[in-house]
């Protein structure tokens, strides 16, 4: 019982331990030490950003030179009451929505036929997987040409098959939706590769059993790996909400948010105004009401996942 | 020199039972699975199921097919509305030639790989450090810090781009690598995963070394971290992938073409060269092969990193 002890206590001073060094070992917790090169990195560039980021939202800090001054919250009353800043959240969330159910959903499928272990294992991993690995700027330029509406292999594939091409990415109705569905092709295979590895945990003797209890691939699927994926798939389920809400770069370079701002996430409409608007106090408002829609997000799914797994 | 390898010995030691037990791990057959545990037996449901596969392998590959395709066609070829599939004037290496002439896609991919190996190195180190401090030392707001370090996960990177850019003007960094680099490097879940990986290690095995005087440095480096590789590698691979593909924060901060990343780069050639299908694909191709080859020789180190990592250390 006293060994563990022993191990958490500070080490012996060694031999070496002289001079200047054993003064800073002494003042200074070894412990403190080795979390010290992260702790300043956090502090610079995780801390203070985030309270600069506060007070700048108090101010209207701008790019063009002139000396911010405090103006209290009239930067959050402005945004709750800008109608342009409701519409890029509400694009934010829906693309959310609408994006998670097919990247869960189509990555769960995909591992299931995966997992089967048919042949071609290394060949399915590569197409589903693949995707994930190109940059984003290749994935707008990629698209901008599957997309492109005289020339582009989709609205070709549909006159080859005696349909209408569509304008992808120019017409509002759809343009969101094209958009979905580049980043499902780009991302899905991460969450593929999520369920492949909870898949390969699940213990063989679990279908052993079934198989002699005379169950059929379908009720082993239902009984048995359905709900040995249960967790994985809420936690999966959490972590895409939280990665669709950050979208942008797709958005950007597919339609720069367009046509007519219909697309527009709310992300690029903090780097609009910050960037472009030059208002980066105003920016800084709006990435705090981001930021609030996020630990909404995140709340709601955590009481949702341990109100299930109760 | 002698007298540190002296001492590194007894550390060493303790260590030995484990590349044993990790051969035994590599070497242990893969467990049989597939075809008879999750699937019937039946012929029609194998030929249904690879079916299933084929179509969807099929629907993934197409967009990379179709842009190696236009690729190797001319210009001219590639905006041809009739013959869309196969180019009248035969395939050709014009774009791949004119990309690359033009330079600056070498450029970008130097860029990509100094900064994303940077981004790894220091972001895969001071998180294994501060993993270890959480995990095994003791320090007066240790708890403390760790839950706020924890809670920071949540804070979204988009969020903070415009106050580093205050920041980076502020020291006058804008238009550098350091810019790029160092808010890339803050990674709480790393340090989050890294610590419950530490968690996991018997401490049985850093005792030897303790009883022979070793302080935390030489545990943490001749114990902790011959232990961790598999881990390690995995986090570095994930990290690596992400500062590779990383868009936002290098769009901000970089202006200077001579300075930015592959993935800002080739956006940038589209706006200023205007529309040229064949270049862009080619200098698509160009820009993806690096990580797909990457991943088409490390396959199975990359699912792994992605299984152990992807769900934050679930």
């Amino acid at each position: 019982m006293t060994t563990p002890l022993a191990t958490r206590g500070r080490p012996p001073a060694g031999p070496a331990a002289t001079g200047r060094g054993a003064a800073l070992r002494r003042a200074v917790p070894p412990g403190l030490l080795f979390a010290l090169p992260f702790l300043v990195l956090f502090a610079l560039f995780m801390l203070w950003p985030l309270a600069q980021g506060v007070w700048m939202s108090l101010t209207d800090t701008s790019l063009s030179a002139h000396d911010p001054s405090f103006i209290g919250l009239d930067n959050y009353t402005e945004a709750l009451g800008d109608a342009e800043m409701w519409r890029t959240i509400w694009h934010t969330v829906w693309f959310t929505v609408v994006s998670t159910v097919p990247l869960v959903a189509v990555a769960l499928v995909m591992a299931l036929l995966v997992y089967t272990g048919l042949p071609g294992q290394w060949v399915w991993r590569l197409a589903f997987f693949a995707p994930y690995l190109l940059p984003v700027g290749v994935i707008g330029l990629l698209w901008l040409w599957l997309y492109q509406p005289d020339l582009g292999l989709y609205n070709h594939l549909l006159q080859a098959a005696g349909l209408d091409g569509y304008a992808w990415l120019s017409d509002e109705s759809i343009a969101l939706y094209a958009i979905v569905i580049a980043t499902l092709w780009w991302t899905v295979g991460f969450n593929f590769l999520l369920f492949l590895a909870a898949l390969q945990a699940v213990p063989d003797h679990l279908y052993e059993a079934a198989a002699l209890d005379g169950a059929g691939a379908w009720r082993r699927l239902w009984h048995v790996t359905l709900p040995q994926l249960r967790r994985v798939t809420g936690v999966i389920t959490v972590l895409q909400v939280l990665a669709s809400l950050k979208v942008f770069d797709q958005v950007y370079l597919l339609t720069k948010g367009g046509p007519n701002g219909s697309t527009r996430p709310v992300v690029e409409y903090l780097y609009d105004m910050g960037f472009t608007g030059y208002r980066l106090g105003y920016a800084s408002a709006i990435s705090y009401v981001f930021f609030a829609l996020v630990v909404l997000a995140s709340a709601v799914q955590f009481v949702a996942l341990r109100r299930r797994e109760k | 020199m002698t007298s540190t390898h002296v001492r590194a010995r007894p550390a060493r030691r303790t260590v030995s039972p484990l590349p044993a037990a990790r051969r035994a791990h590599r070497t242990r057959p893969v467990p049989p699975r597939g075809p008879n545990l999750t699937l019937g037996p039946g012929r029609l449901s194998r030929t249904l199921a690879l079916a299933a596969l084929a179509v969807m392998a099929l629907i993934w590959l197409l967009p990379m097919a179709w842009a190696v395709l236009t690729a190797f066609k001319s210009d001219q070829d590639a905006s041809d509305p009739v013959h869309w599939i196969l180019p009248r004037g035969g395939f050709t290496l014009d774009a791949f030639r004119t990309v690359i002439e033009r330079g600056d896609l070498p450029l970008w991919m130097l860029n990509s790989f100094v900064i994303a190996a940077a981004v790894t190195v220091i972001t895969v180190a001071v998180s294994a450090l501060a993993g270890y401090a959480f995990s095994r030392t003791l320090f007066r707001g240790r708890r403390w810090l760790f839950t706020v370090v924890v809670a920071s996960i949540l804070v979204p990177p988009q969020m903070l781009i415009v106050p580093w850019f205050q920041q980076m003007l502020t020291l006058d960094l804008v238009d550098t690598y350091a810019a790029v680099i160092l808010p890339q490097t803050v990674a709480p879940v790393m340090v989050f995963i890294l610590k419950k990986h530490f968690d996991t290690i018997p401490r049985e095995l850093e005792e030897a070394a303790r009883i022979d005087g070793a302080g935390h440095a030489r545990v943490f480096w001749s114990v902790m971290l011959p232990l961790s590789r598999p881990m390690l590698a995995a986090v570095s691979i994930f990290v690596f992938i992400g500062a590779w593909n990383n868009f936002l924060w290098p769009f901000v901060s970089t202006s200077d073409p001579a300075l930015m990343t592959l993935p800002v780069g080739i956006t940038a050639v589209k706006d200023a060269y205007g529309v040229n299908y064949a270049q862009t694909m080619a200098s698509s191709v160009l820009a993806a092969l690096p990580l797909v080859l990457v991943f088409v020789l490390f396959q199975r180190h990359i699912v792994k990193s992605v299984a152990t990592t992807g769900l934050g250390g679930q």
